[in-house]
């Protein structure tokens, strides 16, 4: 794993965690990020993640492919996942390029993935458990 | 621009019979503009009746056909006093703009600068015909810079044409893709007319940007009015449904008609994914259930 500042950051928020992806990651930077969410899910016991990519401009057929492996592992921890705030362009861009999304669920952004997540899980949102 | 029209004077200068004289030539200009010039009121008026004869520039009452007739007689002499088209460039753009709103034709705008080309050339020839040398070198001096000024009259014309049309199309584009908010969280895109890659370029740029902005979460897309679609416009579509999908909202098709329907299943796009309902009101009814909504018809009635 490579050291230096983390461009990403977990925030747990009552059995969800929030993931915020704050500039484009590289490769390295992706799988520390795939990495540390895992980790966090049994750590903190999470029932739902949210992985907020609005501040990116670009998301790569690599960095799909991390997102759904995040995903599907989550689940396999016991988690749902969802991706909030794809950009317009960026959203293009991933159906034009043919990135398979699979399994990914979505949503507009923070508000709505919470209540997604409450809905499926039936996690409060609120703090504390 | 001025590129254009110096290769158009190159052109002209090229068709020329190889001059024989030098520095003569230089003072023959002035010779004939003064010429011109003397006779200006009776050469635009054999100007106008020859225009009237042609029926062209009907669009214009008489009054305006001198007015503007005069213009471009003094910018026409003017250009051959100094060999610069620059004034006469900016009136024929004036000009232009003042009578494509009105329908003349490019035909018209070229036929009448010939037709004074015609006009001024023979009024030459009645005046040297005796001295056939001298005729010579003067239509030699006045031959390229007609066809000079011919090509920038008819280049600024298409110019301004082209302006126009372009101003149209951009606004046709803009009215063309409306995204309309009928509930909370509820877009409508009613789409008329044929659907090109352009204008679904367009669709997806305001569809996806409109989502956004108004934090929907179920789309309709009426294609009532569409008449047809070929594949790249059909994939397309799809491709901003899943981009919709993507960005956390649901799109319905309504209205395909069936001739669309039978092109989409012929060419084999995959529409599996696409959620379609036959006409706009069950879509709103459906996208009204998945937003909650009481359902606006009373229980029993008939489905469409």
């Amino acid at each position: 794993m490579t050291s230096g500042p983390r461009l990403f950051s977990i925030l747990r928020q009552g059995a969800i965690l929030i993931a915020s992806i704050h500039t484009a990651l590289d490769d390295t930077q992706l799988e520390r990020f795939r990495a540390d969410l895992i980790d966090r899910i049994g750590h903190d016991r999470a029932k739902g993640v949210i992985i907020d990519v609005a501040a990116l401009d670009v998301i790569d057929s690599f960095a799909t492919r991390t997102l759904r492996g995040v995903a599907d592992m989550a689940r396999l921890r016991g988690a749902r996942t969802v991706i909030v705030g794809i950009q317009p362009d960026v959203a293009f861009v991933i159906v034009q390029l043919g990135m398979d999304t699979g399994s990914l669920v979505t949503a507009l952004d923070l508000e709505e993935g919470l209540a997604h997540l409450a809905a499926v899980t039936g996690a409060p949102i609120g703090p504390g458990r | 621009m001025t590129g254009t029209q110096d290769d158009g004077s190159r052109t002209g200068a090229r068709t020329e019979e190889p001059r024989t004289t030098g520095s003569d030539d230089e003072a023959l200009l002035p010779e004939l503009v003064a010429h011109l010039r003397e006779h200006r009121t009776k050469l635009r008026q054999q100007w106008v009746s020859r225009i009237r004869e042609e029926n062209l520039l009907q669009a214009m009452t008489s009054q305006e056909m001198a007015a503007e007739t005069t213009s471009v007689y003094d910018n026409y002499v003017e250009v051959l006093e100094t060999g610069s088209v620059a004034a006469l460039q900016q009136y024929a753009r004036d000009l232009s703009e003042r009578i494509i709103p009105r329908g003349v034709e490019t035909h018209e705008v070229v036929g009448i600068v010939l037709l004074l080309r015609d006009v001024l050339a023979r009024s030459l020839f009645e005046k040297y015909q005796r001295d056939f040398g001298m005729l010579n070198r003067v239509l030699d001096a006045y031959e390229p810079a007609a066809n000079r000024i011919a090509n920038t009259v008819a280049v600024s014309f298409v110019d301004e044409r082209e302006r126009v049309i372009r101003q149209q199309q951009d606004s046709i584009r803009e009215l063309s893709t409306p995204v309309l908010p009928v509930r909370e969280r509820l877009l409508i895109l009613p789409i008329i007319g044929v659907l090109d890659s352009e204008r679904a370029r367009q669709l997806t740029v305001q569809l996806l940007g409109g989502i956004r902005t108004h934090r929907a979460k179920v789309v309709v897309i009426d294609i009532t009015g569409v008449p047809g679609m070929d594949e790249t416009v059909a994939n397309h579509l799809v491709q901003t449904v899943d981009a919709s999908r993507l960005m956390g909202a649901s799109v319905i098709i309504t209205g395909l008609s069936p001739d669309i329907a039978q092109t989409l299943v012929t060419i084999g796009v995959d529409l599996s994914k696409m959620a379609t309902i036959g006409d706009l009101q069950g879509g709103l009814e459906e996208a009204e259930r998945m937003l909650g909504y009481a359902p606006s018809r009373p229980e029993g009635a008939p489905a469409p």
